[in-house]
């Protein structure tokens, strides 16, 4: 139950595009049309899944003050925690690698749907955010963080799926024509974002 | 190396620093790094240091990967670029810290995003990679004043119409004590200070610009 609660308020209290503004740069250049949204949605959900476990593990057994005492008493007061950035955005950037190459090499359909999107995702701030997120919550087992990576990315599916339908529509209507393009997806993330502040009142 | 010495200021050095700042804007017309931009507006304090901060990381960024750019290899290219931002994001991370403590715990995440920012990542990718020093630094210096004037002028209007305040003065009188213009019944909007609204000043701010300059106009 605390799991699930945890999921919804990942996925649409605290939703990473409309409240925290992250990925913005890959959502407004990908979400032209539904089918490249609906891909690259999928890769951000399956790459947060599997980076914010692994961050986490690594924040709490190498980096967090005190967190290397498992090695022995002499390094029970080093504190790494600085290191963090960079460690997780190494952890990051392998982790992309390698679930490309495992893809390709297991599924080439999802590959094939995946590909070209896997790449840029290393760069997305959604997905260094969902562990920089996890670092300041102090989730207290792996569970949590691991639905927390699920919601989060889910959040982020549902958002660039939404805005590209819109998109899709949007083409046949007569906008002013400096807005014509990205002015246009403004606008539409800030009225989505009104409308997901409506999650802000539930009480969970 | 077959190089006319060309002024330190010359024609061309200048467009780098003045195009990012209207025609080529990192934010508006190339979309790039809009989630820092845009969530960093509530007050214009954390905006300008925010903006610092990203100009540093851009210009010494640019300078680092400039300088090196015939020693990286182009298969592992994005994860030296990775490590050296993030080794300058440390440093700035560490330096807020220590002297700017307040504004440090309200960007919270967000100066580690600057590693992810993408303005970063494009200028390395797109300029550094293939360019000498000194333009490099001028290129940097250019599309971080360029995303710092988004970010200002953003942050600008949420401060003064949210809560009447800029930099923490209050400028329309105190709205407890109802002196100055609330006394005759004006109220901050408080829509301002959400989320949301940072989009649609950005939205507005591309509009008048291109409005004003018809050839960035995009048909599609």
């Amino acid at each position: 139950m605390e799991l699930l609660k945890l999921f919804i308020r990942a996925a649409f209290v605290d939703n990473m595009v409309f409240t925290f503004f992250f990925g913005m740069c890959s959502y407004l250049a990908v979400s032209k049309t539904v089918k490249t949204a609906f891909g690259l949605g999928l890769a951000v959900i399956f790459v947060l899944v599997v980076t914010v476990p692994v961050n986490y593990l690594l924040e709490n057994y190498i980096l967090k003050d005190g967190a290397l005492a498992w090695l022995g008493d002499e390094y029970a007061d080093v504190d790494l925690s600085f290191l963090s950035f960079i460690m997780f955005i190494a952890v990051i950037a392998s982790i992309v690698q390698l679930v490309e190459m495992l893809v390709e090499k297991f599924s080439p359909a999802l590959y094939g749907a995946l590909g070209i999107f896997l790449p840029l995702i290393a760069v997305n701030c959604a997905i260094l955010g969902g562990s920089l997120f996890m670092q300041q919550k102090n989730f207290p087992s792996i569970g949590h963080a691991t639905v927390y990576g699920f919601g989060s990315g889910f959040g982020w599916f549902i958002a660039i799926v939404l805005l590209a339908a819109i998109r899709e529509k949007i083409k046949y209507s007569h906008v002013p024509a400096p807005l014509r393009g990205v002015g246009m997806a403004f606008i539409l993330t800030g009225l989505m974002g009104l409308a997901f502040l409506g999650f802000l009142g539930f009480n969970i | 190396m077959s190089e006319t010495k060309e002024p330190l200021f010359s024609k061309k050095n200048k467009k780098l620093i003045s195009d990012p700042l209207n025609l080529n804007n990192p934010v508006t017309i190339q979309v790039l790094g809009i989630c820092s931009a845009l969530a960093v507006t509530v007050q214009m304090d954390n905006a300008i240091v925010m903006s610092i901060a990203v100009l540093f990381v851009l210009v010494m960024g640019n300078l680092i990967v400039s300088l090196m750019r015939n020693l990286i290899p182009s298969k592992i290219k994005i994860i030296v670029q990775l490590v050296i931002v993030a080794a300058l994001v440390i440093i700035v991370d560490q330096v807020l810290k220590a002297f700017v403590y307040d504004v440090s715990k309200s960007l919270s995440v967000f100066v580690g995003l600057i590693i992810t920012n993408c303005i970063i990542m494009g200028r390395l990718e797109a300029f550094a990679l293939g360019n000498k020093p000194w333009a490099s630094i001028l290129d940097g210096v250019g599309n971080g004043l360029g995303y710092g004037l988004i970010l200002v002028v953003v942050a600008f209007f949420k401060e003064l119409f949210g809560s009447g305040k800029l930099l923490g003065f209050e400028i329309f009188g105190n709205s407890v004590e109802q002196t100055g213009l609330y006394a005759i019944g004006y109220e901050d909007n408080g829509l301002m200070l959400l989320p949301p609204s940072s989009l649609i000043l950005v939205a507005l701010y591309i509009w008048i610009q291109k409005k004003r300059t018809p050839s960035l106009i995009d048909d599609h």
